[in-house]
């Protein structure tokens, strides 16, 4: 199997669009002789381009260009897999290429080319049919054309089209090119569902096997001839800058060769990463530290309890919830609060450069490609059309790498210099200078009736928008979707309800966290049901199931998750289970924790975690579960360990020692059980995140009766 | 000076500062980026190599501390991913990201050569060094079980041993050409 990812590009590749794409070519992306991909194909053996995304060669080598990034979440494998479907091609003879910033790639979720919301599957499924379906048409219509049959008389098999009548055949490779110079035809038909080979089958990862070798190119293994290394000293502060520094000591450390300041902070640049690392040590800085030098978690934490008071901007109004509340039988309230959150993907953030007069070439684990290439545009000085992103694998991003904050100091250093740079972070400047799941507060209160029926509910949330800080002016009347999503959106049957957001800045940068306002309102809102069932002398599942009414997705991931989990048989003596569904991105989940505490220890043992998942039709079911297992391992460092404090304006966390993170010794086993279903595609990659923290923590309760309101999970709670 | 040490069979010669970590030569110095960083404190793991059939993590081995000393990289536990742990990697679909892979591969192979059939409270000890983001350690678990089966019905009497006599006879042959 071929299934090495190169960077570079086809121009072929934009020589043709497909019925889906957008007709815009850049045809400057290309420069003869550049990449070693094309220098390595033979004369005349040119892959032939039968749209943006299928390149098949002479050998029948197919080459699917992936205008997603792969960061883990499986998408090269589900791409190539919707594309085969219809494509009906060899999946033997499969290889990939990451594909270049370009228009034809845009991803119809965000008018731009990016990978995130768990969009990818959603957005690409009808693009990629309808390419492969078009595709495949066209190798039908080349060899009918040979053979001077007609068409229909034609089919395909895995790669080979054959004419049945007169026992003839041609390999796809064989009327590549000739298929290439037909017109894309418009709407083929796309298959039925019921003769997919290939969509819905437990598929194996095509990077697997370059993942096992050392073989796979993340970002922070790019080498460019006569690139330097650099690592860049930035404000501990957030918004101060740099007053002075002296670099006499720095540039005295073997192998540093420069040290430019840039707009982000001050770059050091070596012939090596350490000397980069030591020369960095050695600068001698005097930050103006700006106005959040005073900053801390208990200061950010009391301006958002100040703002409860306030009125927000209304994300949710159904029926009159203060009346309700008012006249209910019982109310009940609560106060719930999370910490800023580190996203600590397993490659730190890094970044290549090349800026020369006339173009600027980066190479990047990037989840945004056209962000990317517009700040490397702007920040060299160049236009769009000369900026060139090379997207690598991405060693996780969990949606940190959407950032460009690495692309702009990489771009600005390499100018400065004159050099193509590597830029390189190190943990502790990942930790320091992430852009956060926000600190978020809320609080909660609802309405029970003499049935022990909710009749009412509420809830405030104050946190920063992510929305704002990331695209200013994209929100209407200061409510930011991203910062109630997972409690505005509660699908409970409750007549009562009402949902508002105070946004608040305390001027720690924020970000797109796996699974963002869905991380945190999740947790309020399941919790704060838990609390509700409780109240109302409820079974917890019982409670949620019947309130699902008017949810039937939720309703159903709810019951096979209680189900597979054995809801209603007794657990082993000194075993505990809590239970939480969420709809996250379209998709839905629900999970069952299964927990023991040593309240002697004051620890928490995670033993078993049942999910269940509806993600719609499934391209890959092996990869839902892997993303299941994924989310949940992301949900229970959040849980257990995560926290970001903020003291004098900086970070406290450094690296793994004092920021956790879930490691071997305390993975619980994990279940995964998808509903079966004929909806659209939608995405799994952050899907069960939200569920993990409100069923460990509702399971906690059912141990200690104790109510975990704010985030990590401490030791007290556990007494 | 140059410091002189081996990697995957291969006598190497660097002219760097004597406390230069191990991962930073062979990255930037020597080109071979399969063996990753992710803390530079010896908390993640990424970094995993063996020095002299025992796992390290070469960002906190200063390079004069390998001098002389053989080094086995991820690129050097096989040439043709026929590692059991590599072999069973493949099978079970370990990786997802994939970028702590090396080093929880690495880990992996020490273990199994020390202990041809590990419990997993054995893995639980052998591989908590080693972090991964994705949460990919239900599969690892079971990938470690898979290479000790593979490892024990592998035709040769040992395909860990094996490999490991081939890396000595190797480095010999290349040492004595030097």
């Amino acid at each position: 199997m071929s299934a090495g990812t190169t960077t570079g590009m086809n121009r072929r590749g934009f020589l043709k669009t497909s019925a889906a794409g957008a007709a815009s070519l850049i045809v400057g992306f290309y420069l003869p002789g550049r990449f070693e991909a094309l220098a390595a194909t033979p004369a005349g053996a040119e892959p032939a381009s039968l749209n943006a995304w299928m390149l098949i060669s002479p050998d029948d080598s197919v080459k699917i260009m992936i205008d997603k990034s792969e960061m883990g979440q499986g998408i090269l494998t589900a791409l190539c897999m919707i594309a085969a479907e219809e494509l009906d091609c060899d999946w033997k003879k499969i290889h990939t290429e990451f594909a270049p910033a370009a228009k034809e790639y845009f991803n119809p979720a965000f008018g731009m080319q990016g990978t995130g919301g768990s969009s990818s599957v959603r957005s690409s499924w009808d693009p990629m049919r309808k390419a492969g379906a078009a595709a495949r048409d066209m190798l039908l219509q080349a060899a009918a054309t040979q053979w001077k049959v007609d068409k229909s008389a034609c089919r395909t098999e895995n790669g080979v089209i054959y004419h049945d009548a007169t026992k003839r055949k041609l390999t796809y490779g064989n009327v590549a090119a000739a298929a290439a110079m037909l017109p894309v035809p418009q709407d083929v038909p796309l298959k039925d569902p019921k003769q997919y080979r290939i969509v819905g089958k437990p598929t194996k990862r095509l990077d697997t096997p370059d993942k096992v070798n050392g073989r796979a190119e993340f970002g922070i293994d790019v080498r460019r001839p006569e690139m330097l290394y650099a690592m860049v000293l930035r404000c501990p502060v957030f918004g101060g800058k740099v007053a002075s520094f002296d670099a006499t000591k720095a540039k005295a450390v073997p192998g540093v060769k420069n040290v430019v300041e840039i707009s982000r902070g001050i770059a050091v640049v070596a012939d090596n990463t350490w000397s980069a690392m030591q020369g960095r040590r050695a600068l001698d800085v005097k930050w103006d530290e700006g106005p959040n030098a005073n900053a801390s978690s208990e200061s950010i934490s009391q301006l958002y309890a100040d703002q409860m008071s306030k009125p927000g901007a209304e994300a949710r109004k159904e029926g009159d919830a203060a009346s309700a509340l008012a006249g209910a039988a019982q109310k009940i309230e609560a106060v719930y609060e999370v910490p800023y959150l580190a996203h600590a993907t397993m490659e730190p953030i890094n970044c290549t450069a090349d800026v020369r007069a006339d173009r600027v070439d980066v190479w990047a684990p990037t989840q945004f490609q056209t962000m990317a290439q517009g700040m490397a545009a702007k920040s060299s000085g160049l236009k769009p059309e000369n900026a060139f992103i090379h997207t690598t694998y991405l060693g996780g991003g969990f949606g940190r790498k959407a950032g460009t904050d690495f692309v702009i100091e990489a771009v600005e250093t390499s100018k400065a210099i004159g050099k193509p740079v590597k830029l390189t972070w190190s943990r502790e400047d990942d930790m320091q200078h992430d852009y956060y799941r926000p600190a978020s507060y809320a609080k909660l209160a609802a309405g029970i009736g003499a049935d022990g029926w909710p009749v009412a509910w509420t809830t405030r949330v104050a946190c920063s928008s992510i929305m704002e800080a990331w695209f200013p002016g994209s929100t209407k009347n200061n409510l930011d979707p991203t910062s109630v999503e997972g409690v505005a959106t509660l699908p409970y049957s409750i007549p009562n309800i009402y949902v508002d957001y105070v946004r608040t800045e305390p001027g720690i940068p924020v970000g797109f966290w796996r699974s963002v306002g869905a991380s945190q309102n999740g947790f309020f809102s399941e919790c704060f049901m838990d609390e509700l069932a409780v109240a109302g002398k409820k079974d917890p599942y019982e409670f949620r199931r019947r309130l699902l009414d008017k949810a039937p997705r939720l309703h159903g991931v709810l019951e096979l998750a209680a189900q597979k989990a054995g809801w209603d048989k007794p657990l082993a003596a000194g075993r505990y289970r809590g239970i939480a569904v969420l709809e996250a991105f379209q998709s839905y989940a629900a999970q069952v924790v299964e927990i023991s505490v040593d309240r002697k220890a004051r620890t928490v043992k995670v033993h078993r975690v049942v999910c269940a998942v509806d993600v719609g039709r499934v391209v890959n079911p092996a990869n839902i579960v892997m993303q299941s297992e994924s989310a949940i391992v992301y949900g229970l460092s959040s849980g257990l360990y995560g926290a970001i404090t903020i003291a004098k304006g900086r970070v406290e966390q450094t690296n793994f020692n004092n920021y956790q993170v879930l490691r071997m010794d305390a993975m619980p086993v994990i279940e995964t059980y998808i509903v079966p279903s004929e909806e659209k595609p939608t995405g799994a990659g952050e899907l069960a995140v939200p569920p993990l923290v409100p069923a460990l923590c509702n399971a906690i309760f059912a141990a200690t009766g104790k109510r975990i309101r704010r985030l990590p999970i401490r030791a007290e709670d556990l007494a | 000076m140059a410091i002189q040490f081996i990697v995957n069979g291969k006598p190497q010669s660097v002219d760097v500062p004597p406390n230069m970590p191990l991962l930073w030569v062979l990255r930037d110095t020597l080109g071979m980026t399969g063996t990753k960083f992710g803390c530079g404190m010896a908390l993640c793991g990424a970094c995993t190599v063996h020095l002299e059939g025992e796992a390290i993590r070469s960002c906190i081995t200063p390079v004069s501390g390998v001098a002389g000393k053989k080094i086995t990289t991820i690129e050097g536990l096989s040439p043709d991913r026929s590692h059991p742990v590599q072999r069973a990697w493949i099978e079970v679909d370990v990786p997802q990201c994939g970028y702590c892979q090396s080093g929880q591969i690495m880990s992996a192979a020490a273990l199994l050569a020390q202990n041809a059939k590990p419990s997993d409270s054995d893995i639980d000890d052998a591989m908590k060094g080693n972090i991964c983001r994705c949460g990919t350690y239900q599969r690892i678990r079971q990938a470690v079980h898979r290479a000790a089966e593979l490892h024990k019905a592998s035709a040769k009497p040992s395909r860990l041993e094996g490999t490991e006599d081939a890396l000595n006879e190797q480095a010999v042959e290349v040492g004595g050409a030097a």
